[in-house]
């Protein structure tokens, strides 16, 4: 993000004309609202902010907001978001990608923006399938996923989203869901984030892959499987009646009973955003014995590209001047009158 | 059929010499010649050079293929080429002689360093006995002695080993040269103190060096071969001049195209032989706006360029065939979106890797049409390393009125030869000050916002993110007319093609002029890119033989100059030789119907001239001494390499 704007609007002002196609029930509408909610609340400024998307359902999202929009190619838009940050760093950038436009195609430019820490918020729709054609898997994929591509189910292992971000040295690591209440919260902390900042959201794909989140995002039923964190307190979940704690034994997470909300005596351990040892340790939890780690996981800011480059720039243009005709008749040089100059 | 005839015999007072400086690739024979080259421009000769070295960094010391060669052609008149054949070949070891022996010309000179043909080296170059002593070399002069222990002598004082003092090799060859060519040694000097102001003693050490290669020169009284050889410098143009390489023309030429925009310069780049050298000097030029960005891959170098100038920057990004072919969907969506974009393309030896540091003009077609769907697009191509300056002006022109990426063909060639530039003054090229939109444009009472409206150009207009009101989505999905909403509709489809097409047809190229000769006759040869100077001296002499012979010399590839079709057809033949199997020859064939005759080359060599000469030939049975016959197929003009 860049410096508050403090601009006044309201959801209506970031709707744009253009008829929403994503399909009835798809988790991106809930993702588009809650964008839409949030951004009024942060005070952006529409000419300032911008979207930039690849290819897939998720990459429509742009033409959805009252912004500047750049629905680009496949797995591309970290680097035109990149090249556009540079040319204005003052342009407030909201990435969205899917999860294969960001892991397969742009896999590779993915990890470049994040290790770069070029200022900006990437959210990763995460639906564990290619939706706009129709139904293949893809790098997140669970094995054994039957689609069009996979008949008799799929057999490599998935990505995992969030530590391939934090692998690639991404600063702030969040994750949410697309019909979380808390999903709000999860984008004001990346927009306050100086740095790239990772969102991974689990959206709903009703149509190729629906309800493979149930277990943890489920309306009603799942909460008990989410661990929302929360920078200083402790990782409790199920209603605070269990917890995680730090085997010092073998360096692993594991689930421990809370009981009468003694956590401290549960050895439940306090989140810390910026302990990047234990963001790791988050990121591989493995759901299913563990719940499923959400809200921020990591944050802890760290210079950014751009200001790098604009710094590079003044360093390298102390003192001199833009004096094209200096330039073109600089380096060695004669006249035709016979005379050579004195090299330079 | 008779052989073709050519006046390659040395004159007694020759106007021109072609030297050949020929070592093991760490010999630092590049950095030779790069000296030689400015003493040369210093002393007031036209001339032209052509580094040739292998892909290897370090190739093994002493093989066939870590041979590394550069040579220049000079003279008292006007230069366009590196020349056919050296007249003098400098060989530092027996590789060098043996990969460089097969062009030099009958009755040249060979300059040869005894200390390297030991038996080891002689054994690697595939040499049974040794050439210097076995009389093989008979048609030659030869002039063998030991510059190694000689160069180990003159810097004894510095109390360098063997190994180091072995280093100056190069400079006491130099030294030689130097006095061969009667040059001024102080610009060497200075140079050296500069290279090596942390190490004195090593400067001090390459001087004596140099020094001492001159005084043997002077001294040694060798009767024979080696003598001194005066070049009176070419009448040319009063003014500023300099040396320039075509990497360094088109960075100075992009720098002062954003300048004559009024735009900062956003250049994405990736590592890539021979275009790298343009992102080096463009990282040094940042005081002109210029924010260069070494990307992840040639795909984000071209994607960030666009990102760059959709948000107010001139993007630019630049590679070479396999790096263009990834950046190829990129280009297409700069296309869709109309956001102005120069695309760099030095061609190299193909397809896939190809010859890496061979220079080839294989990418026509790629340039023209290698696209997905319609997708036209400008293509400019350079002719010669400081013509690479006005073209890459006119990329950034044609960017920026017609909201538009441009191609800005070049080739390995272009790039790292260098020539003498007349400094151009920027104040005489006319600004072309970029506009942005900041109001609502359409005709609606409170106004309506239309992105993809067309100015008189067919330009659409350059809205920045950040204007406020103004926001609006592009993308690459077809685009309605005016508003830019996605829109799949058959016959907005049908109108975007067309004017996508129509606005790239309605650049306003100039009218091609005939660079030698009349506009009509018998013969056109029809050059573009690189081959400019070969073709230009072979049509001269071919005309000076009485041959009704012109030259057409293409800037302007896509769109092709209005009047180039009329101009074709008042010849009766066309012949169009290119470093490709027969490209721009498709395209003029398909747009004017014409039968254009390919002459072709892809060794990864330049032509040569009497390779031109004895082509144009063939046209002119009734010419004495042009009785026409074959064309000789001389690919050994220069060092082939292996290459990777």
């Amino acid at each position: 993000m860049n410096a508050p704007a403090n601009i006044e609007t309201t959801l209506k002002d970031w709707v744009t004309d253009q008829e929403v196609r994503w399909c009835p029930g798809c988790g991106d509408y809930a993702i588009l609202k809650a964008v839409q909610r949030t951004l009024p609340e942060l005070g952006c400024d529409p000419a300032k902010t911008v979207f930039i998307s690849g290819i897939g359902c998720s990459s429509r999202f742009p033409y959805y907001m009252e912004t500047y929009g750049f629905h680009t190619i496949h797995g591309r838009a970290p680097a035109v978001a990149t090249g556009a940050k540079l040319a204005n760093p003052e342009l407030d950038i909201w990435l969205v990608t899917g999860d294969g436009d960001g892991l397969s195609i742009g896999g590779n430019h993915l990890m470049h923006v994040l290790r770069r820490n070029v200022n900006m918020q990437i959210m990763l729709f995460n639906n564990e399938i290619y939706g706009l054609t129709k139904g293949q898997y893809s790098p997140t994929s669970r094995e054994g996923t039957r689609s069009p591509s996979t008949p008799l189910g799929s057999y490599d292992h998935p990505a995992r989203p969030a530590a391939f971000a934090l692998g690639s040295g991404a600063r702030f690591v969040g994750r949410g869901f697309d019909v979380s209440k808390h999903l709000p919260d999860v984008l004001k902390a990346a927009h306050a984030h100086q740095g790239a900042a990772f969102i991974e959201i689990f959206q709903n794909c009703i149509v190729y892959n629906k309800d493979v989140f149930d277990d943890f995002a489920a309306p009603k039923g799942a909460e008990d499987r989410q661990l929302w964190l929360e920078d200083g307190k402790p990782m409790l979940f199920a209603g605070d009646t269990k917890g995680i704690t730090l085997n010092r034994e073998t360096l692993s997470l594991e689930v421990v009973d809370v009981t009468d909300g003694d956590w401290e005596a549960a050895g439940v351990i306090v989140h810390d955003v910026k302990n990047r040892s234990i963001a790791h340790m988050l990121v591989e939890m493995p759901f299913g014995p563990f719940p499923m780690a959400l809200g921020v996981l990591y944050d802890d800011p760290h210079p950014t590209f751009e200001t790098a480059v604009i710094e590079d720039r003044a360093r390298a243009s102390e003192g001199k001047q833009a004096d094209l005709a200096k330039l073109l008749g600089s380096g060695q040089t004669w006249t035709v009158d016979g005379t050579a100059q004195d090299p330079q | 059929m008779a052989t073709a005839v050519h006046n390659s015999d040395a004159p007694a007072a020759p106007d021109a010499i072609v030297v050949r400086f020929a070592g093991d690739s760490g010999d630092g024979m590049q950095l030779t010649g790069g000296q030689f080259t400015l003493s040369t421009a210093l002393a007031g000769n036209d001339l032209a050079t052509f580094p040739d070295f292998p892909a290897e960094i370090r190739a093994p010391q002493g093989t066939l293929f870590g041979v590394s060669a550069f040579q220049i052609n000079f003279g008292s008149r006007e230069i366009n080429t590196a020349g056919d054949a050296p007249d003098v070949l400098v060989a530092m070891n027996p590789a060098a002689l043996k990969v460089n022996l097969k062009s030099l010309k009958p009755g040249g000179l060979i300059i040869a360093d005894t200390g390297a043909f030991t038996k080891r080296n002689l054994q690697k170059a595939e040499y049974e006995t040794n050439p210097l002593e076995d009389g093989s070399l008979a048609k030659y002069d030869l002039l063998a002695f030991d510059i190694s222990a000689r160069t180990i002598e003159a810097v004894a004082p510095f109390g360098l080993g063997n190994k180091d003092a072995l280093r100056s090799k190069n400079m006491w060859t130099l030294g030689l040269a130097l006095w061969m060519f009667d040059r001024d040694r102080k610009p060497i000097h200075d140079w050296l103190k500069q290279k090596f102001a942390r190490k004195p003693e090593i400067a001090d050490a390459n001087i004596a060096a140099l020094d001492a290669g001159h005084a043997y020169g002077e001294t040694a009284e060798i009767a024979g071969p080696l003598k001194q050889v005066e070049l009176p410098p070419v009448p040319s143009e009063p003014g500023l001049y300099r040396t320039v390489t075509g990497a360094e023309a088109i960075s100075l030429g992009l720098v002062a195209g954003v300048q004559l925009a009024e735009l900062p310069m956003f250049f994405g780049g990736y590592p890539i032989t021979p275009a790298s050298a343009i992102l080096h000097h463009l990282a040094r030029l940042k005081e002109f706006g210029v924010t260069t960005f070494q990307a992840e891959d040639e795909i984000a170098a071209i994607c960030a360029a666009i990102g760059a100038s959709w948000a107010g920057s001139l993007g630019v990004t630049s590679s070479s065939g396999p790096g263009i072919a990834l950046k190829t969907e990129a280009m297409g969506l700069a296309i869709m979106t109309e956001l102005p974009l120069v695309v760099v393309n030095s061609q190299r030896g193909g397809p896939s890797t190809g010859l890496p540091t061979k220079t080839e003009q294989s990418d026509l077609y790629q340039a023209v049409y290698g696209r997905n769907g319609d997708a036209p697009m400008p293509v400019v191509a350079a002719r010669s390393p400081s013509d690479a300056f006005d073209c890459a002006i006119e990329a950034v022109r044609i960017a920026v009125k017609y909201m538009t990426p441009v191609m800005l063909l070049t080739d390995g060639y272009i790039a790292n030869a260098a020539e003498p530039w007349k400094v151009p003054n920027p104040a005489d090229y006319t600004p072309f000050p970029a506009k942005f939109t900041t109001e609502k444009q359409g005709p609606k009472e409170e106004g309506e916002l239309l992105p993809y409206a067309r100015d008189e150009h067919g330009a659409r207009p350059w809205i920045k993110p950040g204007t406020p009101g103004l926001m609006h989505r592009i993308g690459g999905i077809e685009k309605a007319e005016g508003t830019g909403h996605i829109d799949y509709a058959p016959d907005n489809h049908q109108r975007m093609t067309d004017a996508r097409r129509d606005k790239v047809l309605g650049v306003d190229v100039p009218d091609q002029d005939v660079c030698l000769g009349e506009p009509g006759g018998k013969l056109a040869v029809v050059g573009w890119g690189s081959t400019f100077g070969p073709i230009h001296q072979a049509v001269g002499r071919a005309r000076a033989k009485g041959c009704d012979v012109s030259q057409i010399h293409v800037r302007h590839i896509w769109p092709l100059p209005a009047n180039l079709g009329e101009l074709l057809r008042g010849y009766d033949h066309v012949l169009v030789p290119e470093m490709n199997t027969g490209q721009f020859k498709t395209v003029l064939r398909d747009q004017y119907l014409i039968d254009a005759i390919p002459l072709t080359k892809t060794s990864g060599q330049p032509f040569q001239i009497a390779e031109l000469e004895a082509a144009i030939g063939k046209f002119f049975d009734d010419i004495e001494g042009n009785e026409g016959g074959e064309v000789p197929a001389n690919d050994q003009q220069l060092p082939s390499t292996e290459a990777d």
